[in-house]
């Protein structure tokens, strides 16, 4: 269906990234987000306060990010389409409830603008170092979908992007900004409403007492209804059986569970963005995402001029991961260079995908600041010599 | 279910108490027959399919049906209502 | 013998769940008759009443009632539900939670959920302990009451949990025990027609663990206590309603008042501050807005 014009703000804008996700989420239909303040997240929720109620929305600033991270849940439920936003800390602090949202198969959007940490570390500096919180940060086997924009434009974007994963799939999605992205201010273009899809939620047809709550359509991925429409439905984080009842053995656990991370796997194709630039018959490839992958843009025209065969590719979607793909290009070229604002995170996964096919050279920062080109030039010459 | 069902022999009230038992979901708490204001109630001395023993109404001449019973069962094992008593005199 | 009647009690149970997995002389099941009974005299539309709980021996109650039911996190039913309500303002909805669920890990949310005056019905069973994992003390348990983590006898002070809703905003605060049925039903039933952050707190025998440990007897015993040890006492100060090991217990209505809800709160800014710009939020249906 396409977007609610209410929540469309269409025209050429001068945004930042943090307030181009908020501009993504009303376009996307939410109107109900839940959140704390945390930097350099807050301008998110900022935005929306001022926003929601011109067009219909209600946001709530709660008592900490474990109350943002269930209320939201609980929204979703009540059947809005529904968001909060965090940074390192209150990430960490939400995780619990982002696997609560796997568990429950609950459509809800989770925005996190990465700082430099453990810890505290760096409130106002970017970093890239939650990019595995996001995918292994809560207890048990789950998967979810991550995304990770490199632009206030793809802000945008993906966040309306990741409304519709999350109710194709019935999954938690989490947008993975970086400072950087969150608080750069460029050109976003926001179409018209009739130009924008919108994924309606999976409601079911089928009426009380015939409707299984937790029983998968084709896809892997049942189908919902809403609190409040005489379904009287049960909805635990316990393992449930597929009317939703606490069914606590291993034929449940092995069923539910894996069906969790099938739906995710097996849609992986479906799921799965990424953008690729003279990758074919590079030498060297470089993997990156975020703020990175422009700077790595630089370290590319670089060793382009020195004549080194490079090419780019850039994750859209973090996770799953484009393993295929990655497999793919790793037969092909000597090495793959990932530079990345952490000590090693993405580019274990590249390490394990490509399976000693070819070389995989991190770049690696701790954070506070983005890599200089230089570092990652040196890293393709040294593959390039 | 395994549900018992005992009336009282009416008296000159207009309606009389009924006690409905499950016998099998009582645990035996005793909160029945403790807390029934006309002590209709007593515990059986069999046991139920749990091993526990439920409560029998043994005087339902007693009972008024006021369903205090059925309020303190936390086993939902229990409770009593008020029958019309020209409808089973 | 008579015609075959339902249990009234079981229309509003998911009866393919019972029995439950409470204990035998556990006080949960008590407050649930009550609850169901209320729910008959309330007149509510059964299928806008949703039922959130956390975890726990109490947080069992959302899966065992035949309404819509959400089983959440530990400590976080009131924020869950406050998102819940926030976005279907339609729906009656009513937290049932434990002692350790709601005062220890939920604390905070207990009172903010109270300042803000979440429009939310509050159940809380008080059995002193957390039952479903072994007893250990709660924020509740009375020195000096033995628990598993307090092998020596608990020595912490204790919230009073009715002088913490009152003082922290709730609209409606009561204490009943399970022995007295008939008045927290009628007050599960007038809580449920009102509006704001409603708090109920519940005295329970929690058999196997509290009152085994503590050499109390049985769950009989305990009703016995409480019929003794209890005083009546409407529109008591709360702060005069603390509890201590086996001492006077204070119940009845404590607060019945009325302000803004959250929502009510929200929407009157709004209006002044945006106007005719203001948009209120409209309840989400299933059709597509195009």
């Amino acid at each position: 269906m396409k977007a609610d014009p209410k929540g469309v703000l269409t025209g050429s804008h001068y945004l930042d990234g943090d307030h181009a996700c908020s501009e993504g989420a009303l376009a996307a239909g939410c109107r109900f987000a839940a959140g704390y303040p945390i930097t350099p997240s807050t301008e998110v929720v900022e935005r929306i306060a001022a926003r929601f109620p011109l067009v219909g929305g209600t946001f709530i600033q709660l008592e900490d990010e474990l109350a943002a991270s269930i209320a939201v849940i609980g929204g979703v439920w009540g059947g809005a389409k529904a968001l909060t936003v965090t940074s390192g800390p209150g990430f960490s602090l939400m995780m619990e409830h982002i696997g609560f949202a796997a568990m429950t198969e609950t459509p809800v959007v989770y925005i996190d603008v990465q700082r430099g940490g453990p810890s505290t570390g760096l409130p106002t500096l970017a970093a890239q170092a939650d990019m595995m919180q996001a995918r292994w940060g809560s207890h048990g086997d789950y998967r979810l979908i991550a995304l990770c924009p490199n632009s206030p434009q793809e802000c945008f974007d993906l966040t309306l992007e990741a409304f519709n994963l999350a109710e194709q799939y019935r999954v938690p999605v989490v947008v993975m900004l970086d400072e950087v992205v969150g608080h750069m201010t460029e050109k976003v273009v926001i179409p018209p409403a009739e130009q924008l899809e919108v994924t309606p939620r999976r409601w079911t047809d089928k009426p009380p007492g015939e409707f299984l709550p937790f029983a998968p359509r084709e896809d892997l991925v049942p189908d919902l209804c809403m609190f409040g429409e005489g379904y009287r439905f049960h909805v635990t984080g316990l393992t449930h059986d597929e009317r939703g009842y606490p069914a606590m053995n291993a034929p449940t656990q092995e069923r539910l569970v894996r069906r969790l991370v099938d739906k995710i796997e097996k849609n992986a194709d479906k799921i799965l963005r990424w953008e690729e630039k003279d990758t074919e018959g590079a030498e060297v490839v470089i993997v990156s995402y975020g703020i990175t992958s422009r700077v790595a843009q630089r370290a590319v025209e670089m060793a382009r001029e020195k004549g080194v065969k490079v090419g780019s590719f850039r994750l859209i979607t973090a996770w799953p991961f484009p393993h295929k793909r990655i497999a793919e290009l790793s037969r092909s070229v000597k090495s793959l260079v990932v530079p990345e604002l952490n000590l090693g995170q993405m580019s274990l996964e590249v390490e394990r995908t490509v399976a000693g096919r070819c070389r995989t050279i991190p770049v690696l920062h701790a954070g506070g600041a983005v890599h200089r080109p230089e570092a990652i030039l040196e890293a393709i010459m040294e593959v390039a010599r | 279910m395994n549900t018992e069902t005992s009336s009282g022999a009416p008296k000159q009230k207009r309606f009389r108490g009924v006690v409905v038992i499950n016998r099998d979901n009582c645990k035996g708490c005793a909160f029945c027959v403790e807390f029934c204001p006309t002590h209709a109630l007593e515990l059986d001395k069999a046991y139920n399919a749990k091993g526990y023993h439920p409560p029998v109404f043994a005087k339902p001449e007693a009972c008024n049906g006021c369903d205090m019973c059925g309020l303190y069962c936390p086993d939902f094992a229990i409770f009593g209502y008020r029958e019309k008593a020209e409808e089973t005199a | 013998m008579s015609e075959q009647r339902e249990h009234p009690v079981n229309k509003f149970l998911r009866m393919d769940r019972m029995p439950s997995i409470w204990c035998p002389g556990c006080g949960i099941g008590t407050t649930v008759n009550c609850f169901t009974r209320a729910l008959t005299e309330c007149d509510k539309d059964l299928d806008k009443v949703a039922v959130v709980s956390g975890i726990g021996c109490t947080g069992r109650v959302a899966g065992y009632l035949n309404l819509d039911s959400f089983h959440t996190t530990h400590g976080r039913a009131l924020p869950f539900a406050t998102g819940l309500k926030v976005a279907n303002p339609e729906l009656d909805v009513v937290v049932y939670s434990g002692d350790g669920d709601l005062s220890a890990i939920g604390g905070n949310h207990f009172i903010h959920a109270a300042r803000r005056n979440s429009d939310i019905l509050c159940i809380c069973v008080n059995n002193f302990t957390y039952g479903m994992t072994g007893g250990q003390v709660t924020p509740t348990t009375p020195e000096p009451a033995i628990a598993s983590t307090t092998p020596y006898g608990a020595f912490e002070p204790t919230f009073n949990l009715p002088h913490l809703a009152a003082s922290s905003g709730a609209t409606y605060v009561a204490r009943w025990t399970t022995f007295h049925v008939r008045q927290l039903a009628r007050s599960m039933r007038d809580a449920l027609s009102k509006k704001g952050f409603r708090f109920i707190e519940v005295i329970a025998p929690c058999p196997t663990l509290y009152l085994r440990r503590n050499r109390l007897g049985e769950a009989l015993h305990e009703m016995r206590f409480y019929k003794e040890k209890s005083v009546i006492k409407h529109g008591a100060d709360t702060r005069e309603a603390a509890l201590d090991y086996r001492g006077q217990i204070v119940v009845g209505t404590f607060v019945d008042t009325r302000r803004p809800t959250w929502l009510e709160a929200m929407n009157k800014r709004m209006s002044t501050v945006l106007g005719e710009k203001f948009v209120p939020y409209a309840l989400p249906t299933r059709e597509p807005k195009v």
